[in-house]
C-alpha cells in the first residue's frame, strides 16, 4: 500500500489520540519504525496490521474506524491540502459527486503510483446516486463514507448516505442529495492565501 | 445589445466568459461575465478596449483596421490599471456588413489569462463558475497544488534521507575506539581540501613503544592508552584539524592553513611532549612516545596538488625522524630524499 496512506492513518491516530495510542498500535502491529513516509511503498500486510492493531487499541469496530480516518481526512486542519484538492472537483457537491468518478486519475497526475479505488457514480433520478468503489482492499468504501459526509458539510449540502455493504470487489454507497444548498458550507478559494 | 443580438451574447458568456465584442470605433459593446469581473465597480460598457488594455504584441498602429488585421494572431495583452495583469488573447474581425453577426465592421475579442492566472484567481478572486466547463484552469490550478503538496512530501523525505545519510556517513568514517577519522574520511576530505586549494600541512604520526604496551599491559590498556592519545591530538589542534588513525598505532594529522615549517614543528613537538607524559591505567604506568615527519602544500606546484607526494615525503620525514631517535618531529627538506636526519633526540630538527 502507497505510504500515503499508511500515512494518513498514522496522521488520524496521532492528530485525534495523540503520539502515546499510536506508539501502542506501532508496538502491536510490530513495526520497527515509527513514523510511515508518505512517498515510499508498503507491503500490503503492514496496512492491515496497523489498522488491526488500531482497532484493539481505540477499541473502535473497523467500519467505524475507518469513516472516522475518511472525516478526519478532509476536515482536520493538518490535513487542509487534501479538502482544498477536492474542492478543485467542482463548485456545488453535485458537481463534486461526479467528480468521484476522476478521482483516481487525478490522484495519480499527483503522485503516479497512488491508486485509489476505481469509482463510479450512478445517477438514480436528480437527488439519489450510488457510488460504486472497486479496490483490492476491502473497507475504502468505510473511507469514502467519512470523506462524502464531511465534505457535504463542506459544500453547504444536506446529505444521507448509507454503505450498502461490499459485494465481491464493489463497495457501495448510497446517497440521497436532500438539498445541495442547505447551509453556508465553508469557503474555498481557488488560490491558496487568499483573503 | 442590439447590435450584437442578445443570442450571440448569451452564447458567447457560456462558451467564453472572458470576451468582448468591440464596435466599429473599438468601443466595448458587450463583455463576457469573467472579463466584467476584472473591472469591479468599473462599467466596461461603452469603453475603448485599448484604455482598459494594452496589445504589446504584435504591433497594430492603434487604430481599428489595424486591430482588425490581426484577426487570428496570438495577443499578449495587459491591464492599464489594478494590478495590471498579463492576458494572452485571439481576436476575429467581424463582418463589414449589417447583416453579418456582432456589430458590423467590428472584433470579437477572447481573453485568457495564460501563465498569469495564479496571481489574477488572487486578485479578482475568481471561482470555479467564473470559467467556461470546458476551460482547463481549474484543472491546472489543481495540478499546481497537487504537485506542491506532493513535492513538499518529496522533499520531507529527501531531508530525512539526507539526515540518515550523513549520520550513516560520519559512522563510516569515525574511527570508533578513538572518535577521531578514518582512512576513508582522510581520503575524502584530502581531496575536497585539495579542490578547495586551501594550503594546510601533513603530518604522519607513529606511537613509539606503543606495542610493549599492548604486550605486556593488554590491549585494554593499550585501547586507553590510544584513547588519550587522542584526547592529546584534540588539546593541541584546531577544531576545523583534520585528526585522523590511520592504523594500529599511526596517524595523520592534517593542519589547515597552515604554511610556515617552525609553527608545524611547534605544534608537533608540543603534541609529543604531551604524548611521553605517563598515562595510568589500572595502576600500571603506561609510557609511550611518538615520531612525527611533516610537510606543506604551500612547497607544490598547483594546481593538481600532487597528494601522493605529499604523502610520500611526509613519510620521508618521519622515517628521518625515526632514525634520528624516535621521540621528535622532522619536517621534509628535499634534500633529505634518500639520506636520513640524525641526531634529533633533545633538538629540533627543522
Amino acid at each position: 500500500m502507497h505510504g500515503m496512506i499508511n500515512r494518513a492513518i498514522e496522521r488520524f491516530v496521532r492528530d485525534t489520540y495523540g503520539r502515546d495510542a499510536w506508539g501502542l498500535i506501532t508496538a502491536r502491529a510490530e513495526l520497527d519504525f515509527a513514523e510511515f513516509e508518505a512517498m515510499l511503498s508498503y507491503d500490503d500486510h503492514v496496512t492491515e496490521d496497523v489498522l488491526g492493531a488500531a482497532c484493539d487499541v481505540l477499541n473502535k469496530p473497523r467500519e467505524a474506524l475507518l469513516e472516522d480516518i475518511g472525516t478526519y481526512l478532509v476536515s482536520h486542519p493538518n490535513v487542509e491540502a487534501l479538502r482544498r484538492l477536492l474542492r478543485f472537483g467542482g463548485v456545488d457537491f453535485h458537481e463534486f459527486l461526479h467528480s468521484l468518478d476522476d478521482l483516481p486519475e487525478r490522484a495519480r497526475l499527483a503522485v503516479p503510483d497512488l491508486t485509489l479505488p476505481d469509482m463510479e457514480l450512478r445517477e438514480h433520478g436528480a437527488t439519489t446516486y450510488s457510488l460504486i468503489c472497486r479496490g483490492a482492499h476491502p473497507g475504502f468504501g468505510h473511507v469514502i463514507t467519512g470523506l462524502l459526509r464531511t465534505m457535504a458539510d463542506d459544500y453547504g449540502a444536506l446529505v444521507l448516505l448509507e454503505h450498502k455493504g461490499r459485494r465481491e470487489t464493489a463497495e457501495i454507497i448510497e446517497v440521497h442529495l436532500l438539498t445541495s444548498a442547505h447551509a453556508e458550507g465553508r469557503a474555498f478559494e481557488l488560490s491558496v492565501g487568499a483573503a | 445589445m442590439a447590435a450584437a443580438g442578445p443570442y450571440l451574447a448569451g452564447l458567447l458568456d457560456t462558451v467564453c466568459p472572458m470576451h468582448a465584442l468591440i464596435s466599429a470605433t473599438g468601443h466595448i459593446q458587450h463583455a463576457g461575465p469573467t472579463l466584467r469581473k476584472l473591472f469591479p465597480g468599473d462599467e466596461v460598457l461603452g469603453q475603448r478596449f485599448l484604455e482598459l488594455f494594452e496589445i504589446k504584441r504584435p504591433g497594430h498602429g492603434g487604430t481599428m483596421a489595424g486591430l482588425r488585421r490581426l484577426t487570428g494572431r496570438k495577443l499578449h495583452l495587459r491591464m492599464r490599471h489594478g494590478p495590471r495583469t498579463e492576458a494572452k488573447g485571439v481576436l476575429v474581425a467581424l463582418p463589414e456588413e449589417e447583416a453579418g453577426i456582432g456589430p458590423s465592421g467590428g472584433a470579437l475579442i477572447n481573453l485568457s489569462f495564460g501563465i498569469s492566472v495564479v496571481e489574477a484567481i488572487r486578485d479578482f478572486g475568481l471561482t470555479g463558475g467564473d470559467f467556461a466547463a470546458t476551460d482547463l484552469t481549474i484543472e491546472m490550478l489543481y495540478l499546481i497544488e497537487a504537485k506542491t503538496a506532493a513535492m513538499e512530501a518529496s522533499r520531507l523525505l529527501n531531508l530525512r534521507l539526507q539526515g540518515a545519510k550523513i549520520a550513516a556517513e560520519e559512522q563510516a568514517y569515525t574511527d570508533t575506539l578513538t572518535g577521531l577519522k578514518n582512512r576513508r574520511a582522510l581520503d575524502h576530505l584530502l581531496e575536497r581540501l585539495v579542490m578547495s586549494e586551501q594550503d594546510f600541512a601533513l603530518i604522519h604520526l607513529d606511537l613509539d613503544y606503543f606495542k610493549a604496551v599492548n604486550d605486556t599491559l593488554g590491549h585494554a590498556a593499550g585501547d586507553h592508552v590510544l584513547r588519550e592519545v587522542a584526547r592529546a591530538m584534540v588539546q593541541q589542534t584546531r577544531s576545523d584539524d583534520i585528526l585522523v588513525r590511520t592504523g594500529g598505532d599511526e596517524f595523520v594529522l592534517v593542519l589547515s592553513r597552515l604554511t610556515d615549517a617552525a609553527r608545524v614543528h611547534e605544534i608537533a613537538s608540543r603534541l609529543i611532549a604531551q604524548l611521553e607524559e605517563p598515562v595510568v591505567f589500572n595502576g600500571d604506568v603506561c609510557r609511550i612516545s611518538a615520531s612525527a615527519g611533516s610537510t606543506l602544500s604551500c612547497r607544490y606546484p598547483r594546481p593538481g596538488l600532487d597528494l601522493d607526494r605529499m604523502m610520500e615525503d611526509a613519510d620521508t620525514a618521519l622515517y628521518a625522524a625515526k632514525a634520528a631517535g624516535r621521540g621528535c618531529h622532522v619536517s621534509f627538506d628535499p634534500p633529505m630524499q634518500g639520506k636520513g636526519a640524525t641526531g634529533c633526540r633533545g633538538k629540533s630538527a627543522v
